[in-house]
């Protein structure tokens, strides 16, 4: 079982690279009982979509 | 209409000032990324009905300045420096998780609300640049190669001389970094 620090890191490491089945099959069982990562996740899509608008200029 | 654009260059250039000062973090490169965009907006002969897109269209000449000076800088952020930017992560990690690598109480993600309405406040996007400006000068450099810029993390091994799953470990210190900021900073006073 992955800890949420190991989890944490294959979070970020599926932004820049194509996890592998196992990495994906141990994450998925991960946050599916882990709260905490499971928000950790959501907010690695809004940190991209924030940096993709701030990098573009789009901001307010 | 057709925007006056002396006067919103002057308006936009503190923008694009801090824009190019948080990737380069040198006063004196920053300054010369916007010098040489300025330039060639003041050239430029497109058409622009807002400021917002004129300001798009700047930021697109910025990032494409920035990438150079960073290609003709190359390697100048060695492993060795990116290896200083450690010592500041051990303590972050200390701090969030426990021996075992579960969070802490205190540092568990929390949920957060509505971020797109939090995108359209001016006052999120100070916090987020504080946050920016607030991770090891390195480990910042790195991620805004990625994220604003567009390298993958090939062309940033190639660009700083590190190997993949360094870059990764600089990703990830990064991205833990910038979430728990804006968590702490932004996200964890505005939840209902």
């Amino acid at each position: 079982m992955l800890s949420c620090q190991q989890a944490t890191e294959l979070m970020s490491q599926e932004q820049d690279r194509r996890i592998t089945l196992a990495e994906r099959f141990g994450l998925r069982l991960h946050v599916l009982i882990c709260a905490g990562c499971n928000n950790y996740r959501r907010q690695m899509g809004v940190l991209r979509a924030a940096c993709r608008r701030f990098g573009s200029g789009g901001t307010p | 209409m057709d925007l006056d654009r002396q006067s919103e260059l002057t308006a936009l250039r503190p923008d694009l000032l801090r824009f190019a000062h948080l990737q380069l973090r040198d006063a004196g490169a920053a300054e010369d990324a916007v010098q040489e965009t300025l330039l060639a907006a003041l050239t430029g002969s497109h058409r622009f009905e807002s400021r917002s897109s004129y300001k798009t269209w700047l930021i697109s000449i910025l990032r494409n300045k920035i990438i150079d000076t960073i290609r003709s800088q190359s390697r100048e952020v060695s492993a060795s420096s990116l290896a200083a930017d450690e010592a500041g992560d051990d303590l972050l990690n200390d701090t969030l998780f426990d021996r075992r690598g579960h969070w802490q109480d205190s540092a568990k993600p929390g949920r957060w609300a509505d971020p797109e309405a939090s995108f359209e406040q001016q006052q999120f996007w100070k916090v987020f640049e504080a946050c920016l400006d607030h991770l090891p000068a390195k480990t910042a450099r790195v991620f805004m190669m990625r994220e604003f810029l567009g390298f993958d993390t090939e062309e940033i091994c190639k660009e700083v001389g590190i190997s993949s799953s360094n870059c990764w470990v600089v990703l990830h210190r990064a991205r833990l970094g910038l979430r728990t900021c804006l968590e702490t900073n932004w996200f964890a006073g505005a939840e209902t």
